[in-house]
């Protein structure tokens, strides 16, 4: 009998329709919405869906890399392979931008203009401050956690007249990551 | 009904007017919801079917007008037709694959859909103990609500999936009856 392990993980899978990934995120978040109480529990429920696709989406890629695959070791270079390796296994792109927090040594924010699981999202003016972006959020501390950077990760809207859905992801690591670093 | 084979309009579609995304991303995100509800349910599989079918519904509802728009295709002349073009532009625009329509009943009112490569089960294994759990169940609800707001009240549910061990994946659709024009409200 086959099954999945019989299949080589360096096969990717092809594409699927868009719309079908939007309504069905859209879906999980009104699903999500009734077994929660607030705003707060909802983008933690997001963000924990989004952890375990993140873990798995991470190793895969980290996988597929093969031979070439090289761990990064530094904040920095880790974050530029989240912001675009990971992000274009992800959603075919990189993220718009990247950015280290001036103020806070242990802060960095990943920019993305138009995150496209909010592609038929839009969020109640009573709720305004829920961002379902929590989801890719959560896909983001998997993948910086499975590389031995653990760190916490919310999502926050900040749309512009031109990118209404613009998301900033912002990333703030556990203080031995920072120490570690700040020790080599 | 146009008179391009279906296959080729299939074709036609999937290649100029979909926007697309990874399957994978969609695989595992279908999986983590799948997998919240296994919680949510404390393993009450039968539950886990039945949300799966009304979240299914709520999409095939919606999705019915983005197949509408981006397909062109007009209204089908008989089941069997709606059955090909399910099959042929549906199937094929939202998830690039074409399952295979068999197993007509005499009556020409149900048939089967058999899945092949089923891109929502792309890295799934189920736990022990799971016999009744329909992974992909979310399918039936979407043909459930697609085809009502297209006049068509069916029945759909699963026969079989290679997930649990069959040798095929098979969804099997009957037609219950041809609707009068009426909009239905989302469920809970």
């Amino acid at each position: 009998m086959t099954s999945i392990y019989n299949r080589s993980l360096h096969r990717r899978s092809g594409d699927v329709s868009l719309s079908l990934f939007a309504l069905l995120f859209a879906e999980t978040v009104a699903y999500s919405q009734k077994h929660v109480k607030g705003v707060n529990e909802l983008e933690e429920r997001l963000n924990s869906l989004g952890y375990s696709v993140g873990y798995r989406m991470s190793e895969l890629v980290m996988l597929r890399e093969g031979k070439n695959g090289v761990r990064s070791i530094e904040i920095l270079e880790l974050m530029r392979d989240v912001h675009q390796n990971l992000w274009k296994a992800l959603y075919g792109r990189s993220a718009h931008s990247l950015e280290k927090s001036r103020s806070e040594e242990d802060e960095y924010m990943i920019i993305d203009n138009n995150p496209i699981e909010l592609t038929f999202i839009s969020v109640p003016k009573d709720i305004s401050q829920l961002s379902c972006a929590a989801f890719t959020a959560g896909i983001v501390e998997a993948a910086l956690d499975g590389a031995q950077f653990p760190a916490r990760v919310t999502a926050h809207s900040s749309g512009t007249d031109q990118f209404p859905q613009r998301t900033i992801y912002l990333v703030k690591f556990e203080p031995q990551v920072v120490e570690r670093e700040a020790s080599k | 009904m146009t008179s391009k084979p279906l296959k080729a309009v299939g074709e036609e579609v999937w290649k100029t007017k979909i926007d697309k995304v990874n399957a994978e991303l969609v695989a595992l995100t279908y999986g983590s919801l799948v997998a919240q509800l296994c919680r949510d349910f404390e393993n009450n599989y039968d539950r886990v079917n039945e949300q799966l079918d009304k979240m299914g519904y709520n999409i095939g509802l919606r999705l019915i007008e983005d197949f509408l728009a981006r397909s062109g295709i007009g209204r089908c002349s008989s089941f069997k037709d709606t059955a090909e073009v399910i099959s042929k532009v549906g199937f094929k625009m939202f998830l690039n694959v074409v399952p295979r329509v068999s197993n007509w009943s005499a009556d020409g009112k149900t048939f089967s859909l058999y899945i092949d490569d089923n891109p929502l089960a792309d890295f799934v294994e189920l736990p022990p103990q799971s016999e009744n759990l329909w992974y992909s169940n979310i399918y039936c609800g979407v043909l459930r609500g697609a085809l009502e707001m297209t006049q068509m009240q069916v029945h759909a549910e699963f026969v079989s999936d290679v997930l649990q061990g069959h040798a095929a994946t098979e969804i099997k659709v009957q037609l219950l009856q041809i609707l009068k024009d009426e909009i239905p409200a989302a469920e809970e």
